[in-house]
């Protein structure tokens, strides 16, 4: 078993849950409640990752983050390093990657609030954050821990653009599900089993997690 | 005083109104659909130009403006000091009571905060309800914990969209007379829309009969409302 794989995959997977979580939640806010076309925009860029092949992400990234753009030059300037093929760029790729999951269920959690609390709570004077934060992810709580469990859970199974992006650099960038691309193309199947099992205890785990907190609610509405 | 010109498009509806209401509780008296909510939501400041919505005109309150839209003015709600009560009490479900009526008063000291609660339970009736959670309200209590709230921020101008709905007469009336003396005391304006004639013969109040979106008349309930009164009279004689 490469625990070092194990515990480089979940540190990645809580880095990325907490900074996606601190993106989407006024992201997801802005959607909802603010007006003009461009929020449309703004939606599809969020929802993109979704439908761009993880691969072509990873290249995108890799390139743009590499020494030949301006921005990975200013970027290994101020790091001293370059993004691509460091733990930190692993991160960046990760939450551009599961942005949609941690969004699209904040996006469903925060609709569903009755747009007349919202009335109520501005009526009250309350600004913008106080509305997200006092109404909308208390309201919608579930939603906010499907967002984490999603977006936790995508990260740790995610490989097309760990590998495009990362490499495999045992310690910095190699995940367990570049470990098991190593295990099966060495043929190693017993191990890949481990692996694999480590991957899908992972998934029950934090799926039977959602469920658990719709249960403890009394299945309230998100 | 309250100064409106408003004109607003909401898809086939048009809202269209201009008056000045000096009276410190006026009935805006319209049935269903004729604009009643719109125009509270407007002077609320809740509702800006959307797709498929205009909204264009001026709101002054007191000489203050709050909005203008020739000069790009549109007060925040909340900024306005103006409450809103709906028919539906929309209390925020997962705070208490206390909680509730206290949201309006970020930024106060906590003691102060704790008064100016309970004063306003004690007004609306319904100090036994401070730790309750909305979900355990009736809908009339729900109503009582609603007007406290909008109250506590000390509002110059409260707007009420049929917020008596669920209280049975006795009880509104009670309530109506009381927050009537508690306003005037305070110098606060109300503006109270119902659909029903008798909150407007009943209250004494300035009435403004809104129909199909247009103003027709201000004044005396008694003139504005002569033909709802025959109405009524004749429904309360027909056995």
């Amino acid at each position: 078993m490469d625990w070092q794989a194990l515990a480089l995959t979940l540190r990645l997977a809580t880095a990325t849950t907490a900074i996606l979580l601190a993106i989407a939640v006024p992201l997801a806010a802005l959607l909802v409640l603010g007006r003009g076309r461009w929020l449309a925009a703004v939606e599809a860029l969020a929802a993109l990752p979704l439908v761009l092949p993880p691969t072509v992400l990873g290249f995108f990234l890799l390139v743009l983050l590499g020494p030949r753009t301006a921005i990975g030059r200013g970027i290994t300037g101020l790091l001293g390093h370059p993004l691509a093929f460091s733990f930190s760029g692993l991160v960046v790729g990760s939450v551009i990657y599961s942005l949609p999951f941690a969004v699209q269920p904040l996006v469903a959690g925060f609709a569903a609030v009755e747009s007349s609390l919202v009335d109520a709570a501005r009526l009250l004077g309350a600004s913008s954050s106080r509305v997200v934060f006092s109404l909308l992810v208390p309201l919608a709580r579930r939603s906010l821990v499907a967002a984490a469990v999603l977006s936790f859970l995508h990260t740790v199974g995610e490989f097309g653009v760990v590998l495009m992006l990362g490499g495999d650099i045992p310690g910095a960038t190699r995940t367990l599900s570049i470990v098991l691309y190593n295990q099966v193309e060495n043929f190693d199947y017993a191990a890949a089993n481990r692996t694999a099992a480590i991957l899908l205890g992972l998934s029950v785990v934090a799926l039977a997690a959602i469920y658990l907190t719709g249960q403890i609610r009394g299945g309230r509405r998100a | 005083m309250l100064e409106l010109a408003l004109n607003a498009r909401r898809g086939s509806f048009h809202l269209e109104v201009e008056c000045r209401l000096t009276s410190d509780w006026t009935v805006i008296f319209g049935h269903s659909g004729a604009g009643k909510s719109t125009l509270l939501r407007l002077l609320a400041g809740l509702d800006r130009n959307a797709r498929g919505e205009t909204a264009q005109g001026r709101v002054t309150l007191d000489g203050s403006i709050l909005t203008d839209t020739a000069r790009g003015v549109w007060s925040r709600p909340g900024r306005r000091r103006t409450s809103l009560v709906a028919q539906q009490p929309s209390l925020f479900p997962h705070l208490s009571v206390e909680a509730n009526v206290a949201y309006g008063l970020a930024g106060l000291d906590r003691v102060i905060r704790a008064n100016r609660v309970a004063e306003m339970l004690e007004l609306v009736d319904a100090t036994d309800l401070v730790s309750r959670r909305p979900q355990d309200l009736s809908g009339g209590q729900a109503q009582r914990v609603a007007m406290a709230r909008a109250l506590a921020p000390g509002p110059s101008l409260l707007l009420l969209d049929e917020p008596f709905s669920a209280l049975d007469g006795t009880a509104s009336d009670a309530l109506v007379d009381r927050l009537q003396v508690w306003l005037r005391a305070n110098g606060v304006q109300t503006v109270l829309a119902t659909h029903d004639a008798t909150d407007a013969f009943s209250t004494g109040a300035e009435v403004a009969l809104l129909r199909e979106g247009r103003l027709v008349a201000v004044g005396p309930a008694a003139e504005v409302l002569l033909d709802e009164r025959e109405r009524i009279a004749h429904r309360l004689m027909t056995p």
